[in-house]
């Protein structure tokens, strides 16, 4: 059951002039969230930007005795809402409502889990990372941005034992490129026998790439969708994915209900 | 203090109802709020079979308001009936169907089959939906088309009809009128208003549509006007919607003439927003001294006053 708090910024961490993250007192939204789910946040007051934006849960934070204390969001100032988080003030007000959607489906050894990530993608991955270790799932997150600037958290992967495959555009960290090409390599070069997941979340055409992959590996796939989103809990149709059903047909499904996680090989890429 | 409020033979234990097209089919809100609580519900739009509405994307937010070009997705009435008003029953909401049509005889067919069907409150005519090319808005932009609608709908159901007009026409009011002939128990208006956003940098409109509809805050003072000039046209009900946000934007539209309201896109921004709508309103009639809400409703005061700021 979500539940809405007006939210008091605990902390805004800038990580780049676009990327920071922001960590929110919503310590009840925090300890019910599952990897994989979001939160609906006003960026701010009144009527522009009028509706809330969705954004994955990027960590969750607790304090030494192991109390939840809120969590945290990784975002990318974009348009005016990001734009207004970036701005947040410590102690300003953010009406955070959460945790809403369905989470990743988390597996067990032996099975392996890679995740892959694209640039803000990356936000999904730090809780699963943490149930991953948890369960003594072995993992690897191939992650991708821009510029080597823009590859984030990288100690926090290693302090989990998360083995580290990273791309940049530029080439200035990491293999030159995108996060697909050793994915590929690495895919091909594994023995189908060994159990995998793999977990995707970043930009559409990343995305597509990596259920295609996916798919000719024989490997499922479930992908962390953005779609502008009007409400999240299903009110207004607005977010919907179009995705192969049982019945053999393509419908338009709510990605804020079914999703954000959804299985990449029933969703109909464009 | 009595909240409650009469919409033909209908009676609503206060006057704020969920938009159409706002809340899913209601269940998907039973999580957040009790549905009971609420006037009523107006439940997504029903044509006869299920249709899966516009590619993404869908909305496109603008100043104070957003665009919509859903296209009426939706599962059919008579998936609605089977799958979601078994929980709507159970959770004891008022439920008002948005029932829709690309004929005189879908809109006739999809109603007498909701009024078979058990716990079905009243029925909204969507005529006015501006984002799908076939009946809908081109009844509710014609008189004759509206009148038909509502007389096709009137012989095959006893339930309380409620049309809902577009905005998008010259005199609204002539609009309520041909409802109220045609056997109308009220009107419900405005919905939105056709408009458009345009990527400059593309060049490319930002729905998939082009063209949708905009609500919000935007368009709250259109809203009343038209529902004002309205008031003053029919004797039937009418029930005011576009861009309530607060308790006080409610209160302007049943001073304004509307019997009840009902919010939507502030739903999206804040599911919770009735109780604290609610409260607004219960504020306001214990500082006023109003007993019955219902007494609010049309009693605005437009005589002539010293207004010394137009003359000085």
């Amino acid at each position: 059951m979500p539940v809405d708090v007006a939210a008091g910024v605990i902390e805004n961490r800038a990580l780049s002039s676009e990327y920071h993250v922001l960590a929110l007192a919503a310590p009840g939204v925090a300890a019910a969230a599952a990897p994989g789910q979001f939160v609906m946040l006003k960026a701010a007051a009144g009527h522009d930007p009028l509706l809330r934006r969705p954004f994955s849960i990027f960590e969750v934070l607790r304090d030494r005795s192991g109390v939840t204390r809120g969590l945290t969001i990784l975002s990318k100032r974009i348009g005016p809402a990001t734009r207004a988080l970036y701005g947040a003030r410590l102690g300003d007000r953010v009406p955070c409502m959460g945790p809403l959607g369905r989470p990743f489906t988390i597996v067990d050894p032996p099975c392996e889990a890679w995740m892959i990530a694209g640039g803000v993608g990356l936000a999904p991955f730090a809780t699963l990372a943490e149930s991953l270790r948890a369960r003594g799932v072995r993992t690897t997150l191939f992650y991708g941005a821009r510029t080597g600037a823009e590859l984030f958290y990288l100690d926090f992967f290693r302090a989990l034992d998360v083995e580290l495959i990273l791309t940049t555009e530029d080439g200035s960290l990491g293999e030159r490129g995108r996060v697909v090409a050793p994915l590929d390599r690495r895919l091909s070069g594994r023995s189908p026998d060994t159990p995998m997941m793999i977990y995707a979340c970043g930009p559409e055409g990343m995305l597509a790439a990596a259920a295609r992959l996916a798919t000719r590996h024989g490997r499922p796939c479930q992908v962390s969708v953005e779609r502008v989103m009007g409400c999240g809990l299903g009110g207004c149709y607005s977010c919907v994915v179009p995705m192969r059903g049982d019945d053999g047909g393509v419908h338009h499904v709510r990605s804020c209900l079914a999703g954000p996680v959804l299985a990449a090989d029933q969703i109909v890429w464009v | 203090m009595d909240l409650s409020v009469r919409i033909g033979t209908l009676t609503l234990k206060n006057p704020l109802i969920a938009a159409s097209g706002c809340v899913g089919y209601g269940v998907e809100y039973a999580d957040v709020v009790d549905l009971a609580s609420l006037g009523a519900i107006a439940v997504k739009g029903l044509f006869l079979a299920e249709r899966e509405g516009h590619p993404p994307p869908r909305i496109v937010e603008t100043p104070a308001g957003m665009l919509n070009a859903i296209g009426l997705q939706g599962i059919g009435v008579r998936r609605f009936i089977d799958e979601k008003l078994p929980e709507l029953r159970a959770r004891r909401a008022t439920v008002i169907v948005n029932v829709c049509g690309t004929t005189l005889d879908e809109y006739a067919e999809v109603s007498r089959i909701l009024s078979d069907a058990e716990g079905v409150a009243a029925i909204e005519l969507n005529i006015s939906c501006p984002n799908i090319k076939a009946g809908g808005i081109q009844f509710g932009c014609s008189l004759h088309g509206t009148h038909d609608v509502v007389k096709a709908v009137r012989t095959v159901t006893r339930l309380p009809i409620i049309p809902k007009l577009t905005p998008n026409v010259t005199d609204v009011a002539s609009f309520a009128r041909a409802a109220e002939e045609a056997g109308a128990d009220a009107v419900s208006l405005v919905n939105t208003f056709l408009a458009m956003v345009i990527d400059v940098e593309s060049r490319r409109p930002k729905l998939s549509n082009v063209v949708g509809g905009l609500s919000g805050p935007a368009i709250r003072p259109i809203a009343v006007r038209m529902v004002y000039e309205c008031q003053q046209a029919v004797r039937i009900p009418i029930i005011g919607m576009g861009g309530i946000a607060e308790a006080r934007d409610a209160l302007e539209f049943l001073i304004a003439g509307a019997s009840a309201v009902q919010v939507g896109t502030a739903n999206f921004v804040d599911p919770f927003i009735w109780s604290t709508l609610l409260d607004g309103m219960v504020d306001y009639m214990q500082r006023h001294q109003i007993a019955r809400i219902a007494d609010l409703v049309g009693s605005i005061d437009t005589r002539a006053k010293d207004q010394e700021w137009i003359s000085s």
